[in-house]
């Protein structure tokens, strides 16, 4: 099915409110999209996971944008179906301040591990997840790294971050570019 | 005065540690099991100790200068992480790559493919008890690391493929050696089967271990051998038709469940011991067909800034599995994200469900069945 | 004694290597001619058998196996992999070190009993490597623990590593080791 058709049949099964802004392939946009609205989001999966001419059956990504000038962060769900071959993606806009939205992963237990990651690197809340804690980094780390404004601390437990650099630390020569041959 | 706590000295359950250093070569992960004595209620696993925000990276290093960090995605088959990168840019930004340069992609892929599942069998053998497999593997892997240091100048990080193309053609007589390495390695796995995969102690050890049914792997996301030994035909070669795989003829191995269930853990060491042969037929028709294409027509058309702008996700099929890259381009020379989604991180998620019940011994068998590498999930 | 010098010259370090790190302090209750022949001897049997550890991190993990494997082959310098702390001399640190690491590998280092010596093995591990605007990652192993010896590379070639463990038995051959042991306490 074409991403047009997939975007009309959700249209007329769940209405405006839940999926709206669908961008077709274009220079720009090189796989179609279509914005959800966050509260909605696990309606729309289960949808489009148990109907039977879509069957996204296979979770493919879940990816977390941060843009700090729309004041938003954008998580992205990039959705396969194995049986049907085709791909449709769903971005849900959230408030930079309180970035929460409900979990997915009664619809596929791929979410589980992806959710997390995406709530460690970019503080996105996940209600409805059942271990949201932090994935890759220490647990008493402080701040979401991916986010734009993000500042890296001086040190970690005594180990300081920053290495200096050889040439200011030997006071090492660096011959002049113009040297002119005698 | 001290307190005397009792506890019930019929519950023998006990917090062990498993990791993050111990002589696997899984890399840098970390289990904490509890268990009733040797069988384990549940396994938790913790990840990040190899977590060196390569993602963070890209958003400071050009489009072109952000390849040396995706060998880094997963060291073992860098090739793939490299031709996915370059895959999401070229969609991006409308390039196509000339056919000599696919060629080459597909035969560098290749061997990469062998060298990462002769780390993945031989590291699985060892981890099961056996010893000996390992160097034989290791030889194996050497003889193809000579043959990508001649093309490419690199052992293990390669660095290979370019935005539109390739960067090196193969030099004079290298296709001979190619071939010369694939008639000492075809009897090579030979004899590696009749050793280990047909053996009968392998065999009692895996079979029937750590079930994972095709509808689990699916909802779990699993990909690669690890889907394919569930009994799920999916290979990307021929479900997304990418680069030249469609020129060329090869079966796909799914696991069928020989000496035990479908989905355990022989099936997933014997689809990735057939694939290596279907590697081996894919390497010598790639070979024969690459002098079709002119010399040194290795490298598209680029425009002389990449300064793309919109998004694109393209994915190839890597030795473990799925991997996919999402790029966005915000109209300067740097992305404005980049994501790789990669085999190894979904099929973390599946131990801590498949870990009850299972032995000690059994959890050991289990992720190297997965084929897991550390750097795959921390990024 | 014609054979104690050239048993000596077999055994002797190049010129140039001091040891910084074990002074000779002096007044040592050994001081007869043995005491150099013993310590060659005893020199020459620890550098002979260096037992590492395994502590593969990342590509340069891979690296090790190599050098571990059939063709540069570790096992003929006597160095044979140990998985625990407590019985190996060497600790090679091959790959990039994460400040989620840093604390396990102090802990590691601190588990190894003396005499111990560690290689820093790959660029990641010398200084950071590539990764020097990585937040998570720390810039070089020695602002934790002391690297006797430094190999460059990314990954090192098996040759490489292979030259740094020379160094190291370089190293050893030339430390006053009866001196180490049992001087200090002698003088109370």
């Amino acid at each position: 099915m074409t991403p047009e058709d997939i975007h009309e049949k959700l249209k007329t099964e769940l209405g405006e409110e839940a999926v709206f802004d669908f961008h077709p392939v274009s220079t720009k946009d090189r796989d179609a999209w279509l914005q959800v609205a966050p509260f909605e989001i696990e309606r729309v999966c289960e949808y489009l996971k148990t109907t039977k001419g879509l069957s996204f059956d296979y979770l493919e990504c879940i990816t977390g944008v941060d843009y700090p000038d729309l004041k938003k962060i954008v998580v992205v769900y990039h959705l396969y179906s194995l049986t049907q071959k085709h791909r449709i993606v769903l971005k849900v806009f959230l408030d930079r301040e309180d970035p929460t939205m409900p979990s997915i992963v009664n619809v596929w237990s791929a979410a589980n591990w992806q959710e997390r990651e995406c709530f460690d690197l970019l503080g996105v809340l996940f209600e409805g997840h059942p271990d949201l804690r932090r994935l890759l980094l220490p647990d008493d780390w402080e701040g979401h790294p991916l986010r734009k404004d993000y500042e890296e601390k001086e040190e970690y437990h005594g180990i300081p971050t920053v290495r200096p650099n050889p040439i200011d630390l030997f006071k090492i020569q660096i011959p002049a570019k113009e040297a002119k041959a005698s | 005065m001290s307190e005397v706590i009792f506890t019930n000295e019929m519950d023998e359950e006990m917090t062990l540690n498993m990791g993050p250093h111990h002589p696997s070569t899984h890399g840098v992960l970390r289990f904490i099991v509890s268990s009733d004595g040797e069988i384990i209620r549940k396994a938790v696993p913790d990840v990040g100790y190899l977590h060196r925000s390569i993602e963070k990276i890209g958003e400071r290093n050009t489009y072109p200068g952000y390849m040396p960090y995706t060998d880094r995605v997963d060291y073992v088959a860098a090739m793939f992480a490299n031709e996915c990168w370059a895959s999401a840019c070229e969609k991006l930004m409308g390039i196509t790559v000339p056919k000599r340069a696919q060629y080459l992609r597909v035969i560098s892929c290749e061997l990469n493919r062998i060298s990462s599942h002769m780390v993945a069998l031989g590291a699985m053998a060892m981890d099961i008890g056996a010893t000996t497999p390992f160097p034989w593997t290791l030889r194996e892997r050497e003889r193809v690391n000579d043959l990508v240091e001649e093309l490419c100048g690199a052992r293990l990080t390669y660095n290979y493929h370019r935005i539109g193309g390739v960067s090196f053609d193969v030099p004079k007589g290298w296709i001979d050696k190619a071939n010369h390495f694939l008639d000492l390695f075809d009897p090579a796995m030979e004899e590696f089967d009749r050793l280990i995969t047909l053996n009968d102690i392998f065999i009692k050890r895996l079979a029937n271990v750590a079930v994972i049914t095709a509808e689990e792997a699916v909802d779990w996301g699993l990909v690669g051998p690890n889907l394919r030994a569930s009994g799920v035909d999916w290979d990307l070669r021929k479900a997304d038709n990418y680069s030249v795989y469609s020129e060329l003829d090869f079966d796909v191995p799914v696991g069928k469940g020989q000496h035990g269930t479908v989905g355990d853990c022989w099936d997933r060491f014997d689809v990735r011991v057939k694939e290596c042969r279907e590697s081996s037929k894919i390497l010598r028709q790639a070979l024969k067909k690459i002098d079709e294409h002119p010399e040194d027509d290795i490298l598209g058309k680029l425009p002389k800034k990449l300064k793309p702008e919109g998004e694109a996700y393209a994915r190839v099929e890597s030795a473990r599995g799925d991997m996919g890259c999402y790029v966005i381009g915000a109209g300067k020379e740097e992305p404005y994200r980049c994501r790789f989604r990669t085999g190894s991180f979904t099929a973390m998620g599946i131990i801590e469900a498949k870990s009850p019940g299972l032995f000690l011994a059994d959890l050991v068998a289990l992720i190297a069945s997965l084929d897991v590498v550390a750097p795959e999930i921390d990024r | 004694m014609a054979t104690e010098q050239s048993l000596l010259n077999l055994m002797a370090p190049p010129k140039g290597w001091g040891s910084p790190q074990y002074k000779d302090d002096g007044g040592s209750v050994i001081q007869t001619n043995v005491d150099t022949v013993l310590n060659a001897l005893l020199n020459w049997g620890r550098s002979n058998s260096i037992w590492y550890m395994l502590f593969g991190l990342a590509c340069c993990a891979i690296e090790l196996m190599h050098t571990g494997g059939p063709r540069a082959d570790l096992d003929r310098f006597g160095a044979v992999p140990r998985p625990s702390p407590r019985s190996s001399d060497l600790f090679i640190i091959a790959g990039t070190l994460t400040y989620k690491m840093a604390l396990r590998v102090k802990r590691l280092y601190d588990q190894m009993s003396e005499p111990r010596y560690v290689i820093s093995m790959g660029s990641c591990s010398n200084c950071g490597g590539l990764f020097q605007y990585a937040y998570s990652v720390c810039k070089g192993v020695d602002q934790i623990i002391p690297v006797d010896v430094y190999v460059p590379g990314c990954p090192p070639r098996p040759e490489a590593l292979l030259e740094g463990l020379l160094k190291v038995q370089e190293k050893i051959k030339s430390e006053k080791f009866l001196q180490m042991r049992y001087g200090a306490s002698a003088n109370g």
